[in-house]
C-alpha cells in the first residue's frame, strides 16, 4: 500500500530510485542534487539496498562506471546537476548510443559562468541532441513517480535507451511536500528486474563500443533516432499502466485550462505549478488563458502539441535557459519550428525567465499573459526576451 | 639447446595455445603492443573482460562489424577505461552477490595507451586505484599519442622528436624527463605494481597472472615498442624493447605491497646510447644530450636500486601489530 509521506523531494526522489532496486549506484557530490546520492548512500549503508555505491571522483567517472556496470547486466542510476552534467558530456551520447538503460535524476541548475547554484534549465538543454529520453517533473509526486517509470521506460527491450528525469534544483529538490510513496511489493509488481540484451561476461563474449567507419555511420544514427522515436509508444504504454495502478495521470503535455483558451503559456518543470495558479486566478476574470505542461523533451510530443494548440491565438513559451545567438529559448525554438508548417497555428511568442534562481512569481506570469493579450492585437517585434532584466 | 628450434614442444608448456586477440586486427607490421596485447589474454585466461581506452588498440581490434576480441570487450572513450572498469567490477560483484551470475571469479582488465593512461585517463585510473576496486589496469606505454600520429603525450622520453614538439634549430624535441607512472601507482598504495615489456614475454605473463590473484587493485605499466612512432624498422621492436631494458632506460620491477624487486637486472647495463642510436625520433640528439640522458638513467636507476635496496615496506605494519 502507498504510504502518505512529508519529505524533502530528493529523499523521496532517493527513497522511489531505492525502491527499483538499482544494483550500481556512481555519484559525485555536486549542489543542488546532492542529497539524492547522499540519502542513497544512507540506504545502503543502512543495509536497505543490496547495491554497490561507488564514490566517483568525478561525474564523468559517475557516467563512465554506470556504462560499465549498466553494459555488465546492473541497473545503474547516477544523478547530477549543472557543471556535474556538463562534466559528462562527452559520454551522455555514447551511452544512448550502446544503448545503455541509465537513469539520471538532473537537479536543473544553471551553468556557469558565472557560477551560480540556483535554478535554471540550460544543463539539460546543452544536452538535448546526445539521445537520451529527457522528461520534466513538475512537483514532488511526480519526481516519485516518474523515478520509478524512467526505469520501466529505459530498459524495456523496444527502448533500450537512457534517461534522464529532470527537477527543478531548489524549488524542488529541497521542498518539503506531502507525497504517496508506493510500498516495494507495488513497486516490484510495476517493475521487473533488468533483462539486458547482451552482457560483458565470458560465458558469451560480446563487444560493445566498437568503432563505426563512414559506411555504416549514417545507418547508426538513423537508428539511434528510430529508436528514440519509437519510445514513446513504451512510454505511453508505461504511463497507461501507471494510472492503472496507481490512479495518476501523465502525459506528454498535460493541459489546464486550455478549452476556449486564446492565449496558452508552455512551461517545463515546476513553474508550471505557479503558472497554474495565475492562470487559474485570470480566468475568475474572464481572460481565456490556459497552460500547456511539456512533460515530454525527447523524444518530442509533436502529435501532442499541434493537437494542443487547436484554437489558440497566442502561445507563449517560457524557457529557463538561452540560446545565445540564436532564436529564443531551446523550447521556443522546438514549439515554433513544430508548428510551423501547421495550417492553422498560434503566434508563438517567447519569454526566458527564471535564470539562475531569479524567483518567477504569479504576478510575472499575469503580466506576460497581458503582453500575450497585446499580441493578440500587435505583433511584437522581437522574437523573445529575457523577462525581468533590470533597468530594461 | 635453442628454444626456438624447439618452440612446438616448450611453447604449450608455457602458455595457453588458445588465441583471445585473434589474427587479422589493423596494426602496424612489428607492433609491440598488439604483441603485449596478445600475450596479457593468454595469461590471462577465458575469465575476463577487457576495458578498453580508446586508441590504438581500439580503433585497429574493433572495426564494426569485426571484432578481434574473444573476450568480452567493451570500449567507452579515451580517458575513461578504469572509470567504466570502475563500473564492470562493481556490477560483477553485486550480481554475484544477488546470484544474477555464476558464482566464480570473473577478473576485470582495464587497458589503454600511454595517452589514456599518463596525461587524459590519470584522473579517472588515481580514483579507482584509491578505491580500491579489484581490477588490473595494464598500460600499454608507446611513448606518444601514435593513434593520432605521434604526438608528445606525458610519457614521451627526453629528447624525442614527436609531431607536436618536433626537433627543430631552436627544439631538441621534448625538453622534459617522462613521467614515473609506477611511481604514481605506488604512492596510491597499490599491492600490486609491475613494469614489463613483451620482450620478455614470460617475465611479462608471469607478472600478469600474479596480478590477476590480487585482491584489489594491481597496475602493470608495459613498455610497448611503436615501430611507426619510433622510426625503427618493424622487425626490430623485440630488439629495441630488450635494449630499453637492458640500457637501465626501462628496468624490469615489481613492487609487491610495497616491496621492490629487479625480476630481470642486467649487468652490467648498455649504454644508453646503443638504444637511442637506433631510433629515427633521437636521430637529431648530439653526443653531449646523450650523455647527459646516460647521467639522467644512470641517476633514475640509483634511485630505483635504492628503493629494491629499501628496509621499508608493508610488512612492518604485520610485525607490529
Amino acid at each position: 500500500m502507498s504510504k502518505r509521506i512529508g519529505m524533502e523531494i530528493a529523499l523521496a526522489a532517493a527513497e522511489a530510485v531505492a525502491l527499483c532496486r538499482p544494483e550500481v549506484i556512481a555519484a559525485y557530490p555536486i549542489t543542488p542534487n546532492t542529497h539524492i546520492p547522499e540519502h542513497l548512500s544512507d540506504i545502503v549503508a543502512d543495509g536497505r539496498l543490496d547495491a554497490e555505491f561507488i564514490c566517483v571522483e568525478s561525474e564523468h567517472t559517475a557516467l563512465s562506471a554506470c556504462c560499465g556496470a549498466s553494459g555488465t547486466g546492473a541497473r545503474a542510476f547516477t544523478a547530477t546537476s549543472s557543471q556535474g552534467l556538463a562534466y559528462m558530456t562527452e559520454i551522455i551520447p555514447i551511452a544512448s548510443a550502446m544503448r545503455l538503460p541509465i537513469v539520471m535524476i538532473i537537479g536543473n541548475r544553471a551553468l556557469s559562468g558565472p557560477i551560480n547554484i540556483w535554478n535554471d534549465q540550460s544543463d539539460v538543454m546543452y544536452q538535448r541532441d546526445a539521445g537520451w529520453i529527457s522528461m520534466f517533473a513538475n512537483n514532488g509526486q511526480e519526481v516519485i513517480d516518474m523515478s520509478i517509470q524512467s526505469f520501466k521506460i529505459a530498459e524495456h527491450r523496444d527502448v533500450m535507451l537512457p534517461v534522464n528525469l529532470n527537477l527543478d534544483g531548489f524549488q524542488l529538490t529541497h521542498v518539503v511536500e506531502p507525497m504517496e510513496m508506493p510500498d516495494q511489493a507495488e513497486v516490484d509488481a510495476f517493475l521487473p528486474s533488468f533483462k539486458p540484451l547482451a552482457t560483458l561476461h565470458p560465458d558469451k563474449v560480446v563487444s560493445m563500443g566498437t568503432l563505426g567507419l563512414p559506411d555504416i555511420f549514417n545507418e547508426a544514427m538513423e537508428a539511434k533516432d528510430e529508436v528514440l522515436k519509437n519510445s514513446r509508444k513504451v512510454i505511453l504504454d508505461v504511463w497507461k499502466e501507471w494510472k492503472q495502478k496507481f490512479g495518476r495521470t501523465y502525459e506528454p503535455i498535460e493541459s489546464c485550462k486550455m478549452k476556449g483558451a486564446e492565449i496558452a503559456l508552455v512551461s517545463m518543470g515546476s513553474m508550471g505549478e505557479t503558472a497554474e495558479v495565475a492562470v487559474d486566478e485570470l480566468r475568475k476574470q474572464g481572460v481565456p488563458v490556459g497552460l500547456l505542461k511539456l512533460r515530454l523533451w525527447r523524444p518530442f510530443p509533436f502529435k501532442d502539441l499541434k493537437k494542443a494548440v487547436k484554437g489558440v491565438k497566442v502561445l507563449v513559451v517560457l524557457d529557463r535557459a538561452v540560446s545565445f545567438g540564436g532564436p529564443g529559448g531551446p523550447a521556443f525554438s522546438e514549439v515554433r519550428s513544430a508548428l510551423y508548417n501547421e495550417p492553422d497555428k498560434p503566434f508563438v511568442m517567447n519569454e526566458i525567465i527564471g535564470l539562475g534562481g531569479r524567483d518567477v512569481r504569479v504576478e510575472d506570469f499575469v503580466k506576460i499573459v497581458e503582453k500575450a493579450q497585446k499580441a493578440l492585437k500587435t505583433k511584437p517585434k522581437d522574437d523573445y526576451e529575457i523577462y525581468g532584466v533590470r533597468g530594461s | 639447446m635453442n628454444i626456438v628450434e624447439n618452440f612446438d614442444l616448450y611453447a604449450p608448456k608455457l602458455t595457453d595455445r588458445k588465441e583471445y586477440f585473434s589474427p587479422g586486427h589493423r596494426a602496424c607490421q612489428g607492433c609491440g603492443e598488439a604483441l603485449g596485447i596478445r600475450l596479457m589474454c593468454k595469461a590471462l585466461g577465458k575469465d575476463t573482460i577487457i576495458v578498453n581506452a580508446t586508441g590504438c588498440m581500439e580503433v585497429v581490434s574493433s572495426m564494426y562489424p569485426t571484432t578481434a576480441w574473444e573476450l568480452p570487450w567493451i570500449h567507452v572513450a579515451f580517458p575513461n577505461s578504469a572509470s567504466v572498469g570502475a563500473g564492470v567490477e562493481a556490477a560483477l560483484k553485486v550480481l554475484r552477490r544477488k546470484g544474477k551470475i555464476a558464482d566464480r571469479d570473473v577478473k576485470t582488465v582495464c587497458i589503454g595507451g600511454d595517452g589514456g593512461t599518463f596525461d587524459i585517463g590519470l584522473q579517472a585510473l588515481s580514483g579507482t586505484m584509491e578505491r580500491g576496486h579489484d581490477l588490473l589496469y595494464v598500460c600499454f606505454d608507446n611513448e606518444a599519442y601514435m593513434n593520432t600520429g605521434i604526438q608528445r603525450s606525458g610519457a614521451t622520453p627526453f629528447g624525442a622528436s614527436t609531431t607536436t614538439n618536433p626537433a627543430g634549430s631552436a627544439s631538441i624535441g621534448k625538453n622534459q624527463w617522462k613521467k614515473n607512472v609506477a611511481e604514481i601507482m605506488v604512492a596510491h598504495n597499490v599491492p600490486y605494481i609491475a613494469t614489463a615489456c613483451p620482450s620478455y614475454p614470460v617475465d611479462f605473463m608471469n607478472k600478469v597472472k600474479k596480478a590477476r590473484e590480487f585482491k584489489g587493485p594491481s597496475f602493470i605499466h608495459c613498455m610497448s615498442v611503436c615501430p611507426t612512432g619510433w622510426r625503427i624498422p618493424s622487425a626490430e621492436c623485440i630488439k629495441m624493447g630488450r635494449l630499453a631494458v637492458e640500457s637501465g632506460v626501462f628496468p624490469l620491477y615489481e613492487v609487491e605491497n610495497g616491496r621492490y624487486r629487479f625480476t630481470y637486472r642486467p649487468e652490467p647495463l648498455r649504454p644508453v646510447e646503443q638504444y637511442i642510436k637506433k631510433q629515427g625520433r633521437f636521430r637529431h640528439l648530439t653526443p653531449e644530450t646523450i650523455e647527459s640522458v646516460q647521467k639522467r638513467v644512470n641517476l633514475e636507476y640509483k634511485k630505483l636500486v635504492d628503493r629494491v635496496d629499501g628496509l621499508h615496506s608493508w610488512d612492518e605494519l604485520e610485525l607490529a601489530d
